[in-house]
């Protein structure tokens, strides 16, 4: 990948010629359009098929299990090779998550994520491909992710507010 | 149980999971960072300077895929039974859910699992039994 903008950018400021604040925009964009791709050729932009999964006791179709097997070999490999760096090839530090702990927050908010993917048969990425595609379905319910997000927020600021901190 | 033979389709799942794992691959490896959907989306509900730009790229590069798809090809076939009110529903607590639990099915089931994260694997366990049961339910509980 090139980088267009490093003139601009200055190899001074940077520690690698790669690392520029366009490159990493690019490269979100491309993780993001690559990451699209995958749930379009996958068939998990397509709610339809995923109830087909998730209902076990109907006709069950195993395919996000193969979707779910092919992402976690390569990023297997990935993740194991991002450990052992401090920081990103384009030299920006590496954020691996430093949660630890199991608790009532994480199980209670899967649970609940479970249940709303269930209804519908679209999780966060699948609403932003749907959006995409031009499906009203999928505004309605991004519209409705969003709002739950900021309840979330709402509910967290109050919480923070009446109470010690959380972390 | 009965596989739905038909609906099958084991090659484009497995190659489209690869092209899953491999925007993850290139996420950490050139950001850093986890390619975790709903954290991604979430965080620009609390914009904090130079946070901001990344997290709409990847959005917008999401977005862009089926425009991308469609200059090769027709899209798939997206067939969508639930009506407004269940969607308006279910995104409430797709939002909520996975802000509270840290995670989706990308930055849990993809990422956390890659990782050999135990909340990953606890999380992705959580949604995944309330996503079976919510099915259950509904087709064959409520719809029978």
């Amino acid at each position: 990948m090139t980088t267009p903008d490093t003139a601009s950018h200055g190899a001074a400021r940077v520690a690698s010629p790669l690392s520029s604040p366009l490159s990493s925009l690019l490269s979100a964009l491309l993780a993001g359009l690559v990451f699209g791709l995958g749930l379009i050729l996958a068939g998990m932009a397509n709610p339809a098929k995923v109830l087909g999964f998730l209902d076990l006791a109907g006709a069950w179709d195993p395919s996000l299990a193969l979707v779910m097997g092919g992402a976690i070999a390569l990023g297997l490999v990935a993740f194991a090779l991002a450990r052992r760096r401090r920081v990103s090839l384009l030299g920006l530090p590496m954020r691996l998550p430093g949660a630890r702990g199991i608790d009532a927050r994480l199980v209670g908010g899967s649970l609940l994520f479970g249940a709303g993917w269930g209804l519908a048969g679209i999780c966060p990425g699948p609403a932003l491909v749907l959006l995409g595609a031009g499906a009203w379905q999928g505004a309605v319910f991004v519209l409705a992710m969003l709002a739950g997000m900021m309840l979330f927020e709402w509910l967290e600021r109050r919480g923070r507010t009446s109470a010690a901190p959380a972390r | 149980m009965t596989i739905d033979w038909t609906h099958f389709t084991p090659l484009p799942a497995l190659a489209g999971g690869l092209l899953i794992g491999l925007a993850a691959a290139l996420f950490i490896l050139l950001n850093g960072r986890i390619a975790g959907i709903s954290g991604i989306v979430g965080g620009l509900l609390r914009p904090a300077r130079g946070d901001v730009a990344w997290r709409l790229a990847f959005v917008a590069g999401l977005v862009a895929a089926p425009l991308c798809w469609r200059l090769f090809a027709a899209l798939p076939e997206i067939r969508i039974e639930a009506g407004t009110g269940v969607l308006a529903v279910a995104g409430l607590l797709v939002g909520l859910g996975t802000r509270y639990g840290s995670g989706c099915t990308s930055g849990h089931g993809v990422c956390g699992l890659s990782r050999l994260s135990p909340r990953s694997l606890v999380a992705t366990l959580a949604f995944m039994a309330t996503g079976f049961a919510t099915v259950y339910v509904v087709r064959h509980l409520v719809g029978a």
